[in-house]
C-alpha cells in the first residue's frame, strides 16, 4: 500500500544532458587516468617495440621503481581523502633512510627489529602532526610544513654524510624476487601492492574508511551526524606518517643507503599522483585505484623519457605539472557543475 | 479525549551567553503523534531552545524529561543516542557519499569489521520504501535537489538505532526551517512524510516562517518571545492574527500610543522602479516604486522576503526575472558595483559576516565604500579623510570617537552607525537598512530612526527595513507587506493605518 | 600590574613580538664573538656579521613581502620558488649567449626577459586563483611543480655560469661601502610600502582578506586586486631570482630557491601576519624575514652544528603558529584570556564551554572557493 503513495522525487537529475551526467560520475577522473595510462603504454608500444617496451618486466618495473611513491601515495591519498594535506611525505621517507641506515650500519641492530622502529617513528610523527591540527585548529598545510622541517633538519643530525647499507640481510632482501613466469616482482612492489589492497579495504569495507570520506566531504556535517570526526583526524596523519616510513623502508631497499636528501620533494610527487588519479584536492571524493594509476602514469612517464633518450629528466616535472593543471581544471569543472 | 503523557517534557529552562539571557525558564512539552510548531521572531529564544533540546548547547537550568525520565543531552551525539533527531534547513549531510551511507553511516551494518554493503543497500531501501519515497539509494546524494536532500535527512533521523541497536528510535523529530527553499511540490512531499511519521507516533517539532505551512501541517503551536514562553495553543484555536499578536507582543493600546505621524510631505518624482522582479527560492515577483526623498518600510515576519526583496535591490543577489530602473536608466543589477554606481547602498542586517571587516579600523571601515568606488589608485587624501571621518563620528555620535580604534571591538550600535556612515559619505540617492536596530540599545536605536527621517528631509530615499512594526509605521510614508516571500500589499501611510490594520494584513495576506 | 602605559603600548604594538625575537637572537650571539655587532671597513666596503645577514637574507626578504600581499588577501602562493628558478635561468641563459656578457645593454635585456616570464607566472597564477576561483594551494602547486621542469628545460639541466660584470652587482656586488643588495632590498620594500600605503591598494587588500562578502557588498572588486597581488608576489620572486643567480654568478634550475616559498611563508607568519588574510604588515614582514636569517647565522656561530637548522626552524613554525591559535591560547591561558572576553560568572570553569561553542563554528575551514 505504500506503493501506491510513491511519488516520484527525482524531476531534475533524470532531464540533465548525457554530458553533465558524465561529468557528475565520480569515477570519471579515475577512467581518464586510466585511460590516459593506456593510451600512453599504447603509444610507448608503438614507438619503442624495438627496443624492448614491449617486454612484460618493463610493465613489471612500473611496480618496482615507483613502489615507494605508490605507498607514499596511498598514505597522502588518506589525507587528502579527509581534505588535509601532509607536506611532510618526503622529509619524512628521507628520514627513514637515514634512520634505518643508521641503526643498521652504524649501530648494528638487525633489520627485522628496525623496521619496527622506523615505522613507529613514523606513524608516531604523524599522529603528532594530527594532533595538532585538531586539537589546536591549526592549518594541516604549516603543521605539516614543520614537519617538513623538523624530519628534514633530524635527517641531517643522524648525519650529513650519505651512509650506504652494506648489511647482508637488507641487501638479500632487496635483491629478493618473486617470479611471475613472464617476469619477476620485487619485494618493494609486493609490499607496495599489499598496502593498496589493505587501504582499498580499508577506506571501503571500514566503518573508518567511509568516516575518511564523510569528513571530507563535509567536516561540519560529519560532527552534527555523530561521527567522531576529531580521532578520524588523527588517524589519517597517522595512516600517512606510517604509509611514509613504510615508503622509506621501501625506498631504503631500493637503492640501500640513508642520505640526508633522499627523497627531496617527494610530497609534491605523492600529491601529484593522488590529483592525477582523480581525487579531489577539497577532499570526500576519489578512488585508491585512481592513486595507483595515478603513480603508474607518472612512472610511465618516466620510462618513456628514459627509453626516448633524447629526452630529459625534467620534463617528467613539465609533464606531471601539465597533467595536474588538466586534472585540477577536471576537477574544478566537476564541483562547479555540482553546486548548480 | 484523554491527554496522553508527552514524550519530552522541558521545564524551565535557562540558558545565558555572556550579558545575554537568551531563554529564562522556558516551559516546553511535545506529545507523541503530533506536529508541533515553534514559533517567535528574532531573538525570542527559538533556535537556542532547539540547540538545547539537539545537545549544542549545555543548559544553565531546568530539566528535560524524555518519556518521563529526566536526561542529560550533553552532544549531538546523546540527543541522537536519546531519540531526539534533527534536520536543519542546511542539509547536514555529506554529499559526496551514497544516499544508502548517508542513512547509515557511522552505524553501518557490520561483519567481523567489513562493512556489509549489500546489507546496508537493501536496509535503506526498505526503508525508503516503506516510507512512501521513490530515491535510488546507490545513487550520490549530491545527484538529488535539496529537497530531497532534506528528505533522506528525515531517513536518516528515523532509521536512527534501527541496526545494532545503537538507539531507541527516533522519538522526536526536529525539523529546522526545512522548507524555506524548497517549491510547493516540494513541500507537500515533505508533509506527506511528516504526516506518515506523525501517524506512526513519532512527535514532530516543526519551525517554518511560512505561516500557511504552520495552519497547513501543525496540530499544536508554542510561541515564545524574548526568551520567555508566551504561550501554547491547538492550532485551531488561535487565528492568524491572535498568531502574530502573541509573536510581536506589545498590547496593541501599547502600540498605538508610540505610533505618532511625523513624516515630512515633500516626497519627489519617481527614483527607482522594479517591474517583476523576483528570484526563485528568495521571493516572488514584485513591482516597487521608491520615490526620491521617500522613506519605504517593509513590514512582515522573520523570513517573510524582507532581506531578500532588498537583496535583489542591491544586486547582492542575482534576479532570475524583471528589471530595475533608477533614475529613469535601466540597472543591470549582476553585482553590488552597479547598484552602487546607481547610487544604491545597503546595510545588511548581519553586521558582522556581511557588513563589517572587524580587522581594520573605524576609519578604514568608513572610508571603504568610497574608496571602492573610486578605485585603488585614487587614495582619497589624508586630510579629506580625516576630515570626512571626524565629521559622521561627530554627527552620528560614534563612540569611542577614535577613528584608529578596531571595529571589532565596538558595541553593536556603534558598528551599526559605522556601517551608515561608510554610505553616508558615498552620498546614494537609495539608503536600504537592513533591520538596522536590531540587537542595539535604545538610545542608539531613536538616534538611527532620527536620522533616517532628517535624511530623508534632505531628499534621500530610504528602503527601511525594521522588525518591530511602529518602528516602520512611525518612519515610512509606504509601507510594504510581505508574507510568506511574497510582497502582498503596497499601503500609503496614514492615521488610519494602525499597526492592527498591518497585522491583519499580514495574517491574511491582503489589505482591505 | 605595575607596567606604565607606555610600556604596555611599546608590547602591544604589532612589531613588538617579532623584533623581541630578532633582538633576542643577535644578542645569543655576543657571548660566542664578542665583536659581533661590529662592522668593518675594508677596500671601501663595510664587512660584519649585520650586513652579511642583511646581505644573504634579501632574497628572503624580497619573496616574503611579495607573499606578505597574497597571504594578506586570504591566497598563498607556493610557486614563488619555482618562480626564482625560471628567472634565474632565462636571464642567465641569455646573458651567456651573448658574445659580450658585461655589455649593459644584454644584462638589462636579459633582466627583462626574466622579470617578464616571471610576471607571466604570476598572472596564471592569478587567473586560476580569481578567475577559476581554484583554491591559492592548489592552482599555486602547478607552477611549483612544473617550475622547476621548465627551469632545467631553459637550462638545459646544466648549472649555466656566466662572467658579467654589470649582472654581478646585483647580488654580490658593492655600492657606496653596501652590498648593492641592501639598495634593491630597499627600494622594493619601499616601493611596496608607498604602493599599499600611498595608494588604496593596502586598505582594499586588507579587506577582501579580512572579510570577502562584506568587500563584494561594498563593491570592491576583489578579482583585480588578486591578480594584482600575485602578479606583484610572482614580480617579487623574479628580482629574488635575478639576486641570486647574479650572487652566484649561475643559474641553478634545480636548487636555485629551494624552498624560499615555506622560508617566506613563515617570515610573513612570524611578522604577524594571519595566515587567515586581513591586516598585513610590511614591515614585520622584513622582521621576520631577517629573523630566519638570524637563526641560520647564530646556529653558525654559537657552534651548534649548522644541521640542526631546520630542527629549530620547525621550533619557530610551531611556537609562532601555536600562539596564533585562539584555541591553544584558550587551553593554555585560558584563565587569563578568558576573562578579558567578558566572562562576568567570576571565574566560573562552566561558562568555557558554552563560549566555545560558537567559537568552533566560525573556526576557519578549507573549502572549495
Amino acid at each position: 500500500m505504500s506503493t501506491a503513495t510513491k511519488t516520484p522525487t527525482v524531476p531534475d537529475s533524470r532531464t540533465t544532458s548525457k554530458g553533465a551526467r558524465l561529468l557528475g560520475d565520480r569515477r570519471l577522473p579515475v577512467l581518464v587516468t586510466a585511460t590516459l595510462f593506456l593510451a600512453m603504454y599504447i603509444a610507448g608500444l608503438s614507438r619503442y617495440t624495438n627496443y624492448g617496451f614491449g617486454e612484460p618486466q618493463v610493465f613489471l618495473n612500473l611496480f618496482i621503481d615507483n613502489g615507494y611513491l605508490l605507498v607514499a601515495a596511498v598514505g597522502a591519498t588518506f589525507v587528502i581523502l579527509s581534505g588535509g594535506i601532509d607536506l611532510s611525505v618526503g622529509s619524512v621517507i628521507g628520514f627513514t633512510t637515514m634512520l634505518t641506515a643508521w641503526l643498521v650500519e652504524k649501530q648494528g641492530l638487525p633489520i627485522l627489529v628496525v623496521i619496527p622502529i622506523a615505522l613507529g617513528v613514523g606513524a608516531f610523527g604523524g599522529f603528532l602532526m594530527g594532533y595538532v591540527i585538531h586539537n589546536f585548529e591549526i592549518q594541516p598545510f604549516i603543521v605539516t610544513l614543520a614537519g617538513l622541517f623538523l624530519f628534514r633538519g633530524l635527517c641531517l643530525v643522524i648525519s650529513k654524510e650519505s651512509i650506504s647499507i652494506g648489511d647482508a640481510s637488507v641487501s638479500s632482501m632487496a635483491q629478493a624476487q618473486a617470479s611471475l613466469g613472464v617476469g619477476f616482482l620485487s619485494v618493494g612492489a609486493i609490499v607496495s601492492l599489499v598496502v593498496l589492497a589493505v587501504a582499498f579495504y580499508v577506506l571501503h569495507y571500514t566503518r573508518f574508511g567511509r568516516r575518511v570520506y564523510a569528513i571530507g566531504g563535509n567536516e561540519q556535517s560529519a560532527m552534527l551526524m555523530g561521527l567522531p570526526q576529531g580521532g578520524t583526524k588523527i588517524a589519517v596523519y597517522t595512516v600517512s606518517g606510517f604509509c611514509s616510513a613504510l615508503a622509506g623502508l621501501l625506498f631504503t631497499l631500493y637503492i640501500q643507503s640513508g642520505d640526508p636528501l633522499h627523497a627531496t620533494g617527494m610530497e609534491l610527487d605523492a600529491i601529484a599522483a593522488v590529483v592525477i588519479g582523480g581525487t579531489l584536492l577539497t577532499g570526500g571524493s576519489g578512488y585508491i585505484l585512481g592513486t595507483l594509476f595515478g603513480v603508474l602514469v607518472l612512472g610511465l612517464i618516466k620510462s618513456i623519457i628514459q627509453f626516448e633518450g633524447t629526452l630529459s629528466s625534467w620534463w617528467t616535472k613539465i609533464a606531471t605539472g601539465v597533467l595536474l593543471c588538466a586534472f585540477i581544471l577536471i576537477q574544478r569543472a566537476m564541483t562547479t557543475r555540482k553546486k548548480t | 479525549m484523554a491527554e496522553p503523557l508527552p514524550v519530552l517534557e522541558m521545564t524551565g529552562i535557562v540558558k545565558e551567553f555572556p550579558g545575554v539571557r537568551a531563554l529564562s525558564g522556558v516551559d516546553f512539552r511535545l506529545f507523541p503523534g503530533e506536529i508541533h510548531a515553534l514559533m517567535g521572531e528574532n531573538g525570542a529564544g527559538k533556535s537556542t531552545l532547539i540547540k538545547v533540546l539537539t545537545g549544542v548547547y549545555s543548559l544553565d537550568g531546568g530539566t528535560v524529561t524524555l518519556d518521563g525520565k529526566a536526561v542529560r543531552i550533553g552532544s549531538p551525539l546523546q540527543a541522537q543516542q536519546a531519540g531526539i533527531s534533527t534536520v536543519y534547513q542546511e542539509v547536514n549531510l555529506c554529499p559526496n557519499l551514497s544516499v544508502a551511507e548517508n542513512i547509515f553511516i557511522g552505524r553501518e551494518p557490520t561483519r567481523a569489521g567489513r562493512i556489509q554493503w549489500k546489507r546496508m543497500r537493501k536496509e535503506a531501501a526498505e526503508l525508503v520504501d516503506r516510507l512512501g519515497l521513490d530515491i535510488d539509494v546507490t545513487a550520490p546524494l549530491s545527484s538529488y535537489p535539496l529537497a530531497v536532500q532534506q528528505l533522506v535527512a528525515i531517513v536518516r533521523s528515523v532509521g536512527t538505532g534501527d541496526s545494532d541497536g545503537a538507539g531507541a528510535g527516533t522519538k522526536v523529530l526536529v525539523l529546522d526551517e526545512p522548507t524555506s527553499s524548497l517549491d510547493r511540490d516540494e513541500v507537500l512531499e515533505l508533509f506527506r512524510l511528516m504526516r506518515q511519521l506523525r501517524d506512526e507516533g513519532v512527535a514532530i517539532l516543526f519551525v517554518s516562517h511560512f505561516l500557511d505551512q504552520i495552519y497547513e501541517i501543525c496540530d499544536r503551536m508554542t510561541v515564545l518571545r524574548n526568551g520567555a514562553l508566551v504561550g501554547e495553543h491547538l492550532v485551531s484555536e488561535l487565528d492568524q492574527v491572535g498568531l502574530i499578536h502573541l509573536m510581536i507582543g506589545k498590547a496593541m493600546d501599547q502600540l498605538e500610543e508610540l505610533h505618532e505621524h511625523q513624516l515630512h510631505a515633500d516626497v519627489g518624482e519617481a527614483l527607482l522602479h522594479a517591474d517583476g522582479l523576483g528570484r526563485t527560492g528568495g521571493i516572488a515577483p514584485f513591482d516597487l516604486e521608491i520615490k526620491k526623498g521617500e522613506v519605504v518600510g517593509l513590514a512582515g515576519l522573520l523570513g517573510s522576503g524582507r532581506t531578500e526583496l532588498a537583496r535583489l535591490l542591491f544586486g547582492a543577489d542575482q534576479p532570475d526575472s524583471g528589471k530595475v530602473t533608477i533614475g529613469g536608466k535601466q540597472v543591470s543589477m549582476s553585482a553590488p558595483n552597479d547598484a552602487i554606481s546607481a547610487g544604491v547602498a545597503f546595510c545588511s542586517e548581519n553586521r558582522k559576516t556581511e557588513g563589517l571587516v572587524p580587522d581594520l579600523t573605524v576609519r578604514e571601515n568608513i572610508i571603504l565604500a568610497l574608496q571602492a568606488a573610486r578605485g585603488w589608485t585614487r587614495p582619497i587624501p589624508a586630510a579629506q579623510r580625516d576630515e570626512l571621518v571626524a565629521k559622521y563620528i561627530k554627527a552620528l555620535d560614534i563612540r569611542p570617537a577614535n577613528p584608529e580604534a578596531r571595529v571589532g571591538q565596538l558595541s553593536g550600535g556603534n558598528q551599526q552607525k559605522v556601517l551608515l556612515a561608510r554610505w553616508l559619505i558615498t552620498q546614494p540617492k537609495l539608503l536600504i537598512l537592513d533591520e538596522p536596530t536590531r540587537g542595539i540599545d535604545v538610545g542608539a536605536k531613536a538616534e538611527i530612526q532620527k536620522l533616517v527621517v532628517s535624511l530623508s528631509e534632505e531628499g534621500m530615499s530610504v528602503l527601511y527595513i525594521a522588525a518591530e512594526l511602529e518602528e516602520v509605521l512611525r518612519l515610512s510614508h509606504t509601507i510594504g507587506v510581505l508574507r510568506d516571500r511574497k510582497l502582498v500589499a503596497q499601503i500609503a501611510n496614514g492615521p488610519e493605518i494602525t499597526p492592527t490594520r498591518i497585522l491583519e494584513t499580514i495574517a491574511s495576506g491582503e489589505h482591505q | 600590574m605595575t607596567t606604565t602605559p607606555r610600556w604596555r603600548a611599546l608590547t602591544q604594538h604589532h612589531l613588538f613580538w617579532p623584533v623581541a625575537v630578532l633582538v633576542f637572537l643577535l644578542l645569543i650571539n655576543v657571548p660566542f664573538t664578542p665583536d659581533f655587532f661590529s662592522i668593518k671597513m675594508t677596500d671601501g666596503h663595510l664587512y660584519g656579521s649585520l650586513v652579511s645577514i642583511v646581505l644573504f637574507g634579501s632574497p628572503l626578504i624580497l619573496v616574503a613581502v611579495g607573499m606578505t600581499l597574497v597571504i594578506a588577501t586570504g591566497g598563498i602562493d607556493l610557486s614563488v620558488g619555482a618562480v626564482v628558478a625560471i628567472t634565474g635561468a632565462l636571464t642567465c641563459s641569455y646573458i651567456s649567449d651573448q658574445a659580450d656578457q658585461s655589455a649593459l645593454s644584454a644584462v638589462l635585456l636579459a633582466m627583462g626577459i626574466g622579470l617578464v616570464a616571471a610576471v607571466v607566472c604570476g598572472l596564471w597564477n592569478g587567473f586560476l586563483v580569481a578567475r577559476m576561483g581554484i583554491q591559492p594551494i592548489i592552482a599555486t602547486l602547478i607552477i611549483m611543480v612544473a617550475g622547476r621542469g621548465v627551469a632545467q628545460l631553459i637550462t638545459d639541466g646544466q648549472i649555466i655560469t656566466i662572467n658579467s660584470e654589470p649582472y654581478k652587482l646585483i647580488g654580490g656586488g658593492y655600492w657606496l661601502t653596501l652590498p648593492f643588495s641592501i639598495f634593491v632590498v630597499a627600494a622594493v620594500v619601499a616601493v611596496t610600502v608607498a604602493l599599499t600605503r600611498r595608494t588604496a591598494l593596502g586598505l582594499l587588500v586588507e579587506s577582501v582578506g579580512g572579510n570577502a562578502e562584506a568587500s563584494r557588498l561594498v563593491g570592491i572588486r576583489s578579482r583585480r586586486i588578486k591578480i594584482m597581488v600575485y602578479v606583484f608576489c610572482a614580480l617579487c620572486a623574479g628580482i629574488a631570482g635575478l639576486m641570486i643567480s647574479s650572487n652566484t654568478s649561475a643559474a641553478d634550475g634545480n636548487n636555485a630557491g629551494l624552498w624560499i616559498e615555506l622560508d617566506a611563508i613563515l617570515a610573513v607568519v612570524i611578522g604577524g601576519t594571519s595566515l587567515l588574510g586581513g591586516r598585513f604588515s610590511i614591515g614585520g614582514t622584513v622582521v621576520g624575514a631577517l629573523v630566519i636569517q638570524t637563526l641560520t647565522t647564530t646556529i653558525y656561530t654559537i657552534g651548534v652544528p649548522t644541521q640542526t637548522n631546520l630542527v629549530f626552524k620547525a621550533a619557530v613554525v610551531i611556537v609562532v603558529c601555536l600562539l596564533q591559535s585562539p584555541k591553544f591560547r584558550a587551553k593554555v591561558f585560558g584563565a587569563k584570556f578568558g576573562s578579558g572576553s567578558g566572562a562576568k560568572g567570576g571565574g566560573k570553569p562552566s561558562a568555557t564551554p558554552a563560549d566555545t561553542a560558537p567559537t568552533t563554528a566560525a573556526a576557519p575551514k578549507m573549502e572549495v572557493s
